[in-house]
């Protein structure tokens, strides 16, 4: 069952990429445009030659674009079907298409909005070539914190709320969470590497773009799966 | 007051919501966790922060997804 629900978890990964990348074409590749062309832009009026172009743009904004979102899909499908197959018939009666809607939009929340909220999408020509190593190391780092602190936070909720009631243990466990992720993100070191003429248009379009893509992502999954999962285990109610 | 929280625990699942045994998880879970990583680790970190494949030829293929997707770049 476990491998089934992964599998299933995995192709709706992809299928939602799919979904993803297209909103990507649509709201986010304009703003890599834009961006590319300030680059240009720039390095001309410095006097530098234009960087050599490695892979071309179409196939930067085509296949691969399309690539590495059917692999992050993937990625991400399967650790959802894995996490969703842990916590089914865990977390209280919730039934599958509940549970995977609410895991959905933890997951948007905890690896997309929060990480975002320190260390934000940045679109070409922002960010420093001699700090990538310390910029990939804050990024994961912040979402392990958010991970670390969403796991806490639903243990914490869940005493609490044999204590205080459901509702009460939920909004505990809510607070405790975004006091872990704000105490963490003020004390990890900020990053700011925007050039001074950027186009401020152009960076927060991007930024929301980005955002937008893990909206549809995670929506799309958490709706997709659950009703495929809901599917796969119901004929064990007579077998079992 | 000292009663209401033990209610929910005492009532049985109904075989609708009965968990998957974490003995049939466990091989899953490390199979899907490292593909995960693995398939991460090349859209989002590879001839970045570091590189298991010389050049750039990763890098530039996955550049726009690496950008649109949160992971710094550059």
């Amino acid at each position: 069952m476990v491998g089934r629900l992964l599998a299933r978890g995995m192709l709706l990964g992809v299928a939602s990429a799919c979904l993803m990348i297209a909103f990507a074409e649509l709201f986010g590749e304009p703003q890599v445009a834009h961006a590319i062309a300030f680059e240009r832009a720039m390095d001309q009026a410095a006097g530098l030659a234009p960087e050599p172009e490695v892979v071309s743009r179409a196939v930067q904004r085509g296949v691969g674009l399309l690539t590495a979102g059917l692999a992050f899909g993937a990625a991400y499908g399967g650790l959802f079907a894995l996490s969703f197959a842990a916590l089914f018939g865990r977390v209280g009666r919730i039934a599958a298409r509940p549970l995977a809607a609410w895991l959905a939009l933890a997951a948007f929340v905890v690896l997309a909005l929060v990480p975002m909220l320190k260390y934000p999408a940045n679109p070409p020509s922002v960010g420093m070539p001699a700090t990538i190593g310390l910029r990939t190391a804050l990024y994961f780092e912040a979402i392990l914190v958010s991970l670390c602190a969403a796991v806490l936070a639903v243990l914490a909720g869940r005493r609490a709320a044999d204590r205080f009631g459901t509702w009460n243990g939920a909004l505990l466990g809510a607070v405790a969470f975004l006091a872990v992720v704000a105490a963490a993100q003020a004390v990890m070191p900020d990053v700011n590497e925007v050039p001074a003429r950027f186009p401020a248009v152009v960076l927060w379009r991007f930024r929301i773009a980005s955002l937008g893509m893990q909206a549809v992502l995670w929506s799309s999954l958490g709706f997709s799966f659950g009703a495929a999962a809901e599917r796969l285990l119901q004929p064990r109610r007579g077998s079992a | 007051m000292t009663t209401r929280s033990s209610a929910p625990h005492v009532l049985p699942l109904p075989q609708s919501v009965r968990p998957l045994p974490l003995r049939e998880l466990a091989p899953w879970a490390a199979f899907g966790i490292v593909l995960a990583l693995l398939l991460l680790y090349f859209v989002g970190a590879e001839q970045g922060a570091t590189a298991l494949v010389a050049g750039h030829g990763v890098h530039e293929f996955v550049h726009d997804g690496r950008h649109l997707l949160g992971f710094p770049c550059h």
